[in-house]
């Protein structure tokens, strides 16, 4: 088994741990928490595929490591909005959480 | 051959290990730190896989932005703690949950393993025509010649997220300053290392986009050390947030993608195509938009990280 | 000549790792806050440092070197100022002896 597939298991590994997380923990944060998880495994397994295409004195093909870089701009970009949404939430409400509002209850400001 | 089995083995045991902490532990603001550690260590892992680019933009966002965003969430939800631990499921939705989660890794799992041998790669092409861009760096050279629009419709991305994350304005601070107002003791650590740092970075950064040119670097890297730098002076009390109405501030966050279009509609009457550099022009072309887009990613991660505004804008 | 750089390499980077050992077993077993940053300092002063001295005879150059001595000088620096700062939060946290 050489190097790159082992870090390729370790993806798909992180992928299904965030994956869990994201299912069980109850609090938004931490779901945002596990959704990270699961797109660093998810680029962990483009970088498997760019080791793999090593060549020509390149230590990786270097196509997907460009679209691994800008994935994780664009990841921190969406967590970014999800934390100003989770945060506008819990000004509004009070609370942190997804469940849904008691019926009868006021509508939030 | 055996030494490096051994430290990938063990880097990979380590990356997993703080994975299943971070999901497993009790308090928030634990897993927020659990999760920037694992964020170093997936650079580490990225180094591992000969993509440095990559590695530098995983410690400094992934690890480094990311968790400054989720320590200031986790600070501001501390109360709502003891409310969701009540919600937790119970052991029949962690089991169901468990399998679902253990059955999508092992399918990924299976596919990493019957990946195709000799793997395909695009390498003999990028290695093919890299002359034209004049650039010694592939992943440079993909990123701002061969997949330029990509490029460009991320710097759309990143505007388009800020924007919406200054919708969550309350109506009575549209306009006004994001953050709280940081007031700390102008002699004290922090106002120190905020006088000290910032220099130091602002020279590295310049260091780390120059030469990205030719060896692992690049704006997305320098960008994120200058909001870094910028959001040390802002914590530290030693300068303010601009206001989100202010007009400087809204063209340095377009001035990136500005230049980016500007130079990829003239390259349609100079060299045939959108984004086509013109014979010769392809380097200095290229620097401009890094310059210019190093600007804008910088103000745009650090008002992504700041959020909406929270006051008013003081006369 | 190899030999001997190779010898000291191997020493160095001992020697660091020990201290980091020292620092994470005195991060565990500590009592309070202010002994616990006491020894985190030995993992970033003396274990780093011998690190970074024990990779010098490798590098590429005297600039790769030079960088090399900047990054142990630049977490020296956020080692202390975060110590500084997490142990004025602890010394207010604690109630009055």
């Amino acid at each position: 088994m050489s190097a790159a597939t082992l870090y390729g298991l370790c993806g798909a590994a992180l992928v299904g741990l965030g994956l869990y997380g994201l299912l069980v923990n109850p609090q938004p944060l931490r779901k945002i928490l596990s959704f990270n998880l699961v797109g660093s495994g998810v680029f962990l397994l483009f970088g498997v595929v760019a080791r793999r295409g090593a060549a020509l004195g390149m230590g990786g093909d270097p196509v997907p490591q460009a679209l691994v870089i800008t994935g994780i701009v664009v990841a921190f970009s969406a967590t970014a909005l999800a934390v100003a949404l989770l945060l506008r939430l819990h000004d509004a409400t009070g609370s942190a959480t997804l469940a849904a509002p008691e019926p009868g209850a006021p509508p939030a400001a | 051959m055996m030494m490096a089995m051994l430290l990938d083995g063990s880097l990979v045991l380590l990356i997993l290990v703080v994975a299943v902490w971070t999901v497993a532990v009790h308090d928030s603001f634990a897993a927020v730190v659990g999760y920037t550690v694992y964020g170093l260590l997936l650079a580490l892992a990225w180094v591992r896989l000969a993509a440095v680019d990559a590695a530098l933009t995983e410690a400094a966002i992934g690890g480094g932005l990311t968790g400054v965003l989720l320590i200031r969430a986790a600070v501001r939800l501390r109360r709502t703690e003891a409310v969701s631990h009540a919600e937790t499921p119970g052991p029949l939705f962690r089991v169901m949950a468990a399998l679902v989660a253990a059955s999508i890794a092992a399918a990924l799992a299976v596919v990493v393993l019957s990946l195709p041998e000799p793997g395909p790669t695009l390498a003999p092409y990028v290695a093919q025509h890299i002359a034209t861009t004049g650039l010694g760096n592939a992943v440079t050279a993909v990123l701002l010649s061969f997949r330029a629009i990509d490029t460009l419709l991320e710097a759309v991305v990143l505007i388009f997220a800020l924007i919406a994350v200054w919708t969550l304005t309350p109506e009575r601070f549209w306009g006004g300053r994001p953050g709280p107002k940081y007031e700390t003791d102008p002699n004290g650590m922090l106002a120190y290392l905020a006088r000290l740092l910032p220099p130091i970075g602002i020279v590295v950064a310049v260091y780390v986009l120059w030469v990205g040119a030719d060896l692992p670097g690049g704006k997305f890297q320098a960008g994120t050390l200058l909001a870094a730098m910028w959001l040390l002076a802002i914590m530290a009390g030693l300068t303010e947030a601009p206001p989100i109405s202010s007009r400087w501030l809204r063209g340095m966050l377009v001035a990136g993608t500005v230049v980016f279009l500007v130079i990829g509609f003239a390259g349609v009457p100079l060299a045939g195509a959108f984004l086509a550099y013109p014979e010769g022009y392809a380097k200095p072309l290229i620097i401009a938009i890094e310059a210019a887009s190093m600007a804008s990613i910088a103000f745009t991660l650090a008002l992504l990280v700041l959020g909406p505004p929270e006051r008013s804008d003081r006369r | 000549m190899s030999f001997l750089l190779n010898l000291w390499t191997i020493v160095a980077v001992s020697a660091g790792v020990f201290f980091f050992l020292a620092g994470t077993v005195g991060l565990l077993r500590f009592p309070d806050t202010l002994t616990r940053l006491h020894a985190l300092t030995k993992a970033d002063n003396l274990g780093l440092g011998l690190v970074v001295l024990g990779l010098l005879p490798h590098v590429s150059g005297p600039l790769a070197a030079l960088k090399l001595v900047c990054v142990w000088l630049l977490v020296l620096l956020a080692g202390a100022t975060a110590s500084q700062l997490i142990a004025r939060v602890a010394k207010r946290a604690e109630p009055p002896a």
